[in-house]
């Protein structure tokens, strides 16, 4: 045992440990609980940091121990790892000043942060996972820790968005745990393997193969809200705005994504997965997602459910770039892993503040709100308009990719889609932007809170800025070492060219 | 002082200990609590005395007396004896700090001195290598097991006893029964010499059938489990526990023991593992749909007893190709299920004692009012459903691996069709932790003591998920699943 076993346990350790001390926490300590929810934060991205650094010096970070004999919990800091658990160690810190600002005064606060602390624990668990068990593990942790997040406000609405979510993900947690084991009765092994572990297993296993194929990707599916599994995630909105953001940019739907991910590459290899076929569905299946989501998000007058449809789409493009089975589209997809969720959590962030601050919640109450609340709509607008993959915010980049690489694995009707997909998203999110800039303000908010010269209070404005700015950035660096975009070339080189 | 530690005969002192400690309470009534605690504490440690010696000489064996076997009773433990009165003492200190705070004085004296009894059949049980001896120790145990049922006398406990009290004699009857087939047949009650001895013909199979029926009675499986609901649910939250998690636990460890050592090799492939697997499964499907339709929290977690019990027949007809991996998915079945189920009980008599009431769907209130025991029951929760990591999780991961590697999908069907209705029945509880209800009753203050204990047999089955490997080395000390789980 040495640091390099110990570092990825302190990574989850960081937000574990003040998460449960949290739980004990009495409810008027407030100083102490920000305390430690910061500090878990802050000690978070550092230790990642110093992975990452590490890493590119050579070193090796992995923990291991034994569940049973042949199975065990592996933490590993691979490339794929490291792009997903530093997204969500910023988007951690992030998303803590912004929940902090936003249930100040609302009860049941140590609650709510012990589960948000829960529920970061489990997305770096499901980042760090070296193999499908472990994975399975925090994907588990994951529905659990969420579903009180979910249901936090205590409503009958949220009570039975909160059923719902659980019938979908307890019901695809089953397919995926029977997948699992399955595919661990035929290899022995679960253990991420760049190019996958499947090359040895005899043709007359195939057709197993295939459906276990079918089994995790749905058990995936559910979370990633892929068409027709994606019931539960309009549903959920009702949880309070941090949530929904955390949910739709880091948390759940971006880890059943990542599952997708590591599924296709690190379990079956994209060349055995397109040998048995089964990439081409799932290609179509991203692609009816992506317009599906969008059409449904034109028709939504709600504009936490504009969004939610919103993504929906997006994170389908994540499951087409990989599915295309080309090594351009995979740098598409597995760079907007990062990007959608840069993006995304800005606009959550935005519409949780018109909401707190004018009570807004309906896209036809928007008019003129870009005068009262000029920073927030800046940061909406950069956020809407890299979802529309307008250069150069960093949406545009993956959009890019994915165009380029499905003209290079010959497949130019995802172009199509693409475009068609841009159009739509235009198409909903103009308007929007349209009416907070060019429209006169009506004569009273629905429901105006006072923050004197500020257009709101400092720790939900901040927040959507500076998220709004790494999102440009992403676009505009796009180049430089250690952005997202060259890790993602860097995962395709590994996936697709090393012997 | 390590030789001295390994020279007191540590089995023996298990089953006296208690039995000295219930008389004790008998006749210093007012110290009662002081006492029962004392003596299960004192059990804890001579547990862990055994495993030390168990883990320094190998299997334990103790001729009382100095007369042995075949004359005199012989006191035998092996890997799978240790973990059961592991499972046992860990269970027992919990339901002891738990009905320290619980029961007031007069319910107190009468609680401590049977459940003491209770606690030295469970132990000479566990101990015993002869088939006699475990029909006295079930015995003992049924009928402290159906007093403590119907310790607090309303109208409900008092029907529930009788009920229970039947089954239990019915089942005793008929395994005593096999006991003197048996020995008729081959001369001899202890299990060793009965294992080489038996052969299969009228006089074996006549014995399965009674012992078998009376075992399985006593282990409430499915379609046998009638009178289990009614006796769990209206006994007081302690003794629920201890029903639940270690009493029918005990008849499936000497139903367990037999197969192992007299049954499996000689029947095992003529259709009887599949009928055990059978009943299992139906346990598994029929008691989570009845847990999933109870109104009140306690006859839900009754029912959800039947149907883990289920899981501990789904076994049988796949360890003939999987051997001992399907003995080993057993006992940590059985393990953290004790340590749930108990946790369960416990948390539905601090939210009986909060609210006065375990009518599921105006809890409400008094689960947001009490995050340990909430916090208990979802972990709890998380090992009876089967989530990682927990030990319910190990468990079905063993069976799950097994019936897929052998093509079993009946069995899969049912294993992953009852992981989901035990969702939906933890669920239907925990969905109620977080909705804003007015406040209906005058709540009481639960004991703080009472509510972690709950919690650390939560944490325990949590953990288990964590330890299966020296668990399982442990197990296999003495090899107890030799016998049929190498097949040639």
């Amino acid at each position: 045992m040495n640091g390099n076993t110990w570092l990825p346990l302190l990574v989850i350790a960081s937000s574990l440990l003040p998460g449960l001390i949290i739980f004990g926490l009495a409810e008027n300590r407030v100083r102490l609980r920000i305390a430690l929810n910061l500090v878990g934060a802050i000690v978070k991205l550092v230790l990642v940091g110093w992975m990452l650094w590490g890493t590119s010096q050579g070193l090796h970070y992995e923990m291991r121990l034994v569940l049973l004999p042949g199975l065990e919990l592996v933490l590993r800091a691979g490339p794929l790892s490291l792009l997903f658990v530093s997204l969500s160690a910023v988007l951690w810190l992030v998303t803590t000043v912004y929940a902090i600002g936003y249930l100040e005064g609302s009860p049941y606060r140590s609650r709510f942060f012990g589960f948000f602390s829960l529920c970061v624990t489990a997305t770096v668990g499901v980042a760090l996972a070296g193999n499908l068990i472990t994975f399975l593990v925090f994907y588990e942790l994951l529905t659990l820790a969420t579903y009180p997040l979910v249901v936090h406000r205590g409503t009958e609405a949220a009570r039975r968005a909160g059923q719902t979510y659980l019938i979908y993900t307890v019901l695809g947690g089953a397919l995926l745990l029977l997948g699992t084991v399955w595919l661990y009765t035929l290899t022995g092994t679960l253990e991420f393997t760049p190019q996958g572990f499947l090359s040895e297993v005899g043709e007359e296993h195939h057709f197993a193969l295939i459906i276990i194929f079918v089994l995790l990707i749905a058990g995936f599916g559910v979370k990633a809200a892929l068409v027709p599994l994606h019931g539960w995630l309009p549903q959920a909105m009702v949880a309070p705005a941090p949530v929904s953001a955390l949910l739709h940019a880091v948390a759940v739907v971006k880890a059943g994504a990542f599952g997708i991910v590591r599924v296709v590459y690190d379990v079956f290899g994209m060349e055995f997965a397109s040998g048995l076929g089964v990439t081409g569905p799932l290609a179509w299946l991203a692609a009816i997602t992506i317009i599906y989501g969008s059409m449904r998000a034109l028709f939504q007058d709600d504009l936490k459910r504009r969004l939610a449809y919103s993504t929906v789409s997006q994170v389908s493009y994540i499951i087409l770039g990989v599915a295309i089975a080309g090594p351009i589209a995979a740098i598409g997809g597995v760079v907007h892993l990062v990007h959608q969720g840069l993006m995304k959590i800005t606009l959550f962030f935005c519409a949780g503040n018109l909401a707190e601050t004018l009570g807004i919640h309906k896209v036809s109450e928007m008019n003129g709100v870009g005068r009262r609340m000029p920073w927030t709509m800046a940061a909406f607008t950069v956020g809407a308009f890299g979802m529309i993959g307008a250069p150069p915010v960093a949406g545009f980049i993956s959009k890019w990719y994915l165009g380029l690489g499905a003209l290079e694995a010959g497949q130019g009707w995802v172009i199509i889609v693409l475009a068609g997909s841009s159009l739509l998203n235009a198409a909903y999110f103009l308007p929007i932007l349209h009416r907070a800039w060019f429209r006169e303000p009506p004569d009273a908010w629905p429901e105006e809170h006072d923050f004197g010269r500020k257009e709101t209070a400092l720790m939900l404005l901040l927040p959507p800025v500076v998220t709004a700015l790494m999102a440009l950035a992403a676009g505009l660096l796009a180049s430089a070492p250690f952005s997202p975009l060259e890790w993602a070339k860097l995962i395709a080189v590994r996936e697709f060219y090393q012997p | 002082m390590g030789a001295e530690v390994s020279d007191i005969p540590w089995g023996l002192v298990l089953i006296l200990l208690p039995l000295m400690g219930g008389m004790a309470c008998f006749l210093w009534p007012r110290v009662t609590t002081m006492l029962g605690l004392v003596t299960v504490f004192g059990v804890a440690l001579s547990v862990a005395g055994l495993g030390w010696q168990i883990l320094e000489n190998g299997v334990y064996r103790h001729a009382v007396g100095g007369w042995g076997a075949p004359l005199g009773i012989d006191l035998y433990a092996d890997g799978l004896s240790l973990l059961m009165l592991t499972a046992t003492a860990l269970v027992g200190l919990g339901v002891s700090v738990y009905s320290a705070a619980y029961f007031r004085r007069e319910d107190a004296t009468r609680f401590w001195p049977l459940w003491l009894f209770l606690l030295a059949g469970l132990n000479a049980l566990f101990l015993s290598a002869d088939i006699f001896n475990l029909y006295v120790t079930l015995e003992l145990m049924g009928l402290a097991a159906v007093a403590l049922a119907a310790l607090t006398g309303g109208k409900d406990a008092l029907g529930g006893a009788m009920r229970y009290l039947l089954a239990a004699l019915l089942g005793s009857l008929a395994y005593l029964l096999g006991v003197a087939l048996l020995y008729h047949g081959f001369g001899t009650v202890d299990i060793t010499l009965l294992g080489q001895r038996v052969e299969s013909g009228p006089v074996l199979w006549a014995a399965l059938g009674l012992m078998g029926a009376g075992l399985l009675l006593k282990t409430a499986v499915f379609p046998l489990h009638f009178w289990l609901p009614p006796a769990h649910a209206s006994a007081p939250a302690p003794v629920s526990a201890l029903l639940s998690a270690l009493v029918v636990k005990a008849s499936f460890y000497i139903l367990l023991r037999l197969w192992l050592s007299i049954f499996g090799p000689l029947v095992g492939e003529e259709g009887v593992d599949t009928l055990l697997g059978l009943l299992g499964a139906t346990a598994v499907l029929w008691g989570s749909v009845q847990a999933l339709r109870q109104t009140r929290l306690k006859l839900l977690i009754a029912y959800s007893t039947v149907a883990q019990i289920g899981y501990l027949f789904l076994a049988f007809p796949l360890a003939a190709a999987a051997g001992v991996t399907a003995w080993h998915a057993v006992i940590y079945l059985a393990f953290s299920h004790a340590l749930a189920k108990a946790a369960m009980f416990l948390v539905a008599g601090n939210l009986l004692r909060f609210g006065g009431h375990d009518r599921i769907a105006d809890l409400d209130r008094v689960v947001q009012r009490l995050p340990l025991t909430t916090g208990a029951f979802a972990l709890a929760g998380v090992s009876i459903m089967g989530l990682p990591p927990s030990g319910g999780f190990i468990g079905k991961w063993l069976l799950l691996e097994m019936a897929l590697a052998q093509g079993r999908w009946d069995l899969v069907v049912v294993m992953i069709l009852g992981g989901l209705l035990a969702a939906g029945y933890i669920f239907k509880v925990l969905g109620r932790a977080f909705t804003q209800a007015e406040v209906t009753h005058k709540s009481r203050a639960v004991p703080a003591c009472m509510e972690w204990a709950a919690l650390l047999l939560a944490i325990g089955a949590v953990l288990l998920g964590f330890l299966a490997v020296p668990v399982l080395s442990v197990v296999g000390i003495g090899d107890p699943f030799g016998v049929s789980g190498v097949r040639p």
